[in-house]
């Protein structure tokens, strides 16, 4: 855990008190509304079709317990009971009141949250690797990093203002679970030959209406560097990016414009004026960052706990363990995930009750800390194993057992046309359609591993370019119409997929994705082939065949 | 519109001159890019500051060589949402080291202050009477600034330093 100290409380404190200044300049009409929806979505206020929604940052996706119980209380007082968490490890109110907004945040000031920067086109929340800090293998803890590029991209007086948003992610592992191609910039922490650490720079990735995998712009930046190469890059971005159509101007339009080789020059031009100056890092600075990390007191626990082995006769405690909980750096203790897709409902949604309820069992078996994911998922990343028959009981109780992490039924999808003003489609009633029909645990888990991402429109929240299945809503003639794309990843190999036909109406798409998994089940050429494996050596054609024969 | 300068309401020593205004004798003046480029050795011969409104698309390296000479360079916010002009003023005053007045023009709002501030800027013609009364305090608004430019006030990083030495004097 990050523990703000007096610095970082009195900036938060300040914007807050900014922020209620301006919402009473508008309350009384001294702000127009075109004036204020800028300085509104500095602080993570949308305008959606029913009311306001608010976008609290989640900084790297960690919080401690005292955090998530204020995120329960701002969804119990202030909202309709529940949040929804989201690709970008934020979490989402949809009901919340403008006059209320400033006392909802200075409410969640007290525990250190904010909702800086959470759209509008600026520097958005820095993302990283759920399994930051426990994963085995990581090179080091990326969100000593990624705390740094949180506290150097907030509120700075030079980006505040750019062509559009802009999204970095950081891992440190070989795995990536934090998306990193897929974003504007993506940093993969490495260690060069004499073991120093730095990073890996991608730049130019993103999704949207033109998608882009990122591109390495720089193989090595040493970490004393970091700072400087992200501001070359935005430096040039904020002068050179479009303006004059938002479709363009994203920094990822830039870099196929320009080419990577121009681009990259650019930077590296600039880069050569400002790396030496005060924007380098001494290690004393990282040093003090991760002094304000604390990290728990493990104890020394056996590998295979008496709990575990008794509670392995319990069919249902063995396919939740299977599937939920994975290996720990630290011998005994395991990391657990937590789905928030129950069948039939929202992928992402969690209740106040839950989050609250969740919160102890933090205190009591994840030294008070939980994770959330891009997938939308929560994750508690210090559980004994020892207790994990324990936590299973408890967190069942909560309706948070689902064992489906990973499966088909562990669906991302955008808020969509039931929420979202921009969106073209329902998103969630797909996902939930698609939940009941695979509500099946054994049948999900015959097929396994499987994405799907479902977007409400064009603009791709639901990340369907990157699912093993990518579910897009349009709109033709007044109606809701889905296009599906089959083998896209988010991952280290990351790739766009492919359309596999003509769209399909919105009664259809249940179907037509169990004739996918059909086809897949009929292709496949072992049960340990996954989907998106089976995709890759034979291409769409043979899906579309089987599933486009009948219609 | 009100010209916020060194903290207050102040007025404007400059007249604005369009591509075609005739130049008047004396006085101080601000001119288009175009023009000053295209007219600059009879701008400067003239008695009288002279001042530059340079737009945020085209590129500051043309302006560089004349920065000894002018007195005032007006960039501009077409909208406040178009932040272009924040890099210019930052390679301004931070690569080219220039020390004359640097004023904000266009949709300039009282939110815009503290931004503005640290990337350079010394004056602003400010869109609404009352954020233009609200300078000062708005300027102070913030005390805790988390990157090095080149305003000096000193950041989070360093101040954290500082803390650290001091407490470690007395361990």
């Amino acid at each position: 855990m990050y523990a703000y100290d007096e610095i970082d409380r009195t900036l938060v404190n300040e914007r807050v008190s900014e922020f209620r200044d301006q919402v009473k300049r508008r309350l009384s009409g001294e702000l127009t509304e075109d004036e204020f929806k800028i300085l509104r979505l500095q602080n993570g206020v949308y305008l959606q079709l029913h009311a306001y929604m608010f976008r609290v940052a989640i900084p790297y996706g960690t919080l401690a317990t005292n955090q998530l119980r204020a995120l329960a209380h701002v969804a119990r007082k202030y909202d309709r009971g529940y949040g929804h968490f989201t690709t970008r490890q934020n979490i989402q109110f949809n009901w919340i009141k403008l006059a209320e907004l400033p006392d909802a945040l200075e409410d969640l000031s007290k525990v250190g949250i904010h909702a800086m920067q959470t759209s509008g086109n600026n520097m958005r929340n820095v993302t990283s690797d759920q399994w930051a800090g426990v994963a085995p293998g990581e090179i080091e803890d990326p969100r000593i990093w990624s705390e740094l590029i949180r506290q150097h991209t907030t509120l700075h007086p030079e980006f505040s203002f750019l062509p559009r948003k802009f999204k970095i992610a950081i891992t440190a592992s070989e795995h990536d679970r934090a998306a990193i191609k897929i974003h504007d910039i993506g940093l993969k922490l490495i260690k060069n030959e004499k073991g120093e650490t730095g990073f890996e720079v991608l730049v130019g990735g993103g999704l949207g209406r033109t998608p882009f995998i990122g591109k390495t712009i720089k193989h090595f930046v040493h970490g004393r560097d970091i700072l400087s190469y992200i501001e070359a890059i935005l430096r040039v971005y904020n002068q050179y990016g479009r303006r004059d159509n938002i479709y363009k101007a994203r920094i990822k339009i830039l870099v196929h414009e320009l080419g990577i080789e121009k681009f990259s020059r650019e930077v590296e031009e600039e880069w050569q004026h400002i790396r030496n100056s005060s924007l380098q890092i001494d290690d004393e600075v990282i040093e003090d960052i991760r002094s304000r990390f604390s990290y728990p007191n493990y104890e020394k626990l056996p590998h295979m706990p008496d709990e575990l082995r008794q509670a392995a006769a319990d069919a249902d405690f063995e396919a939740w363990r299977k599937n939920s909980v994975a290996p720990h750096k630290v011998q005994g203790y395991s990391i657990v995930t937590i789905s928030l897709k129950p069948i039939g409902q929202p992928p992402g949604d969690a209740t106040a009750d839950q989050m609250d309820a969740l919160a102890d069992l933090a205190d009591k078996y994840s030294f008070g800390e939980i994770r959330v994911g891009h997938e939308q998922n929560l994750a508690l990343p210090h559980v004994a194993k020892r207790d994990l028959p324990a936590l299973w009981k408890a967190l069942d109780k909560l309706g948070l057992a689902t064992p489906n992490v990973n499966l088909i039924t562990d669906i991302i999808a955008c808020p969509g046309l039931d929420y979202c003003s921009l969106a073209n489609a329902r998103s969630i009633p797909i996902a939930q359609e698609l939940t009941r029909r695979f509500a099946n645990h054994e049948l999900a888990n015959l097929i396994g591993r499987l994405h799907i991402n479902i977007s409400g429109c064009i603009n791709a929240c639901g990340h369907h370019h990157v699912g093993h299945i990518g579910i897009l809503g349009v709109e033709k003639n007044g109606e809701e119409v889905y296009q599906i794309t089959i083998g896209g990843r988010a991952d280290e190999g990351a790739a766009l997929g492919n359309l596999i036909g003509p769209g399909v109406k919105f009664d259809e798409v249940a179907d037509v994705i169990e004739d996918v998994v059909e086809a897949y089940l009929a292709l496949r050429e072992r049960p340990e082939e996954l989907f998106i494996d089976t995709v890759k050596r034979l291409g769409v054609e043979p899906f579309k065949e089987r599933v486009y024969a009948t219609r | 519109m009100p010209l916020v300068n060194g903290g207050k309401i102040a007025d404007d020593s400059f007249v604005k001159l369009a591509v075609d205004t005739p130049l008047p004798e004396s006085g101080n003046v601000l001119v288009p890019a175009e023009r000053f480029i295209a007219e600059a050795d009879a701008l400067l011969k003239r008695a009288g500051k002279v001042g530059v409104i340079w737009p945020n698309n085209r590129d500051i390296d043309e302006l560089v060589p004349h920065l000894g000479k002018i007195a005032a360079v007006a960039l501009v916010f077409p909208t406040f949402r178009d932040g272009r002009a924040y890099s210019q003023a930052r390679l301004l005053r931070e690569r080219y080291n220039y020390r004359g007045e640097l004023r904000a023009t266009g949709q300039i709002l009282r939110d815009q202050f503290v931004f503005m501030l640290r990337a350079g800027f010394d004056s602003f013609e400010v869109k609404k009477q009352a954020d233009a009364e609200a300078f000062m305090q708005t300027a102070k608004r913030y005390s805790v600034f988390y990157q090095p430019t080149g305003d000096g006030r000193i950041t989070a990083l360093h101040r954290r330093m500082q803390l650290r030495h001091s407490e470690g004097v007395g361990t």
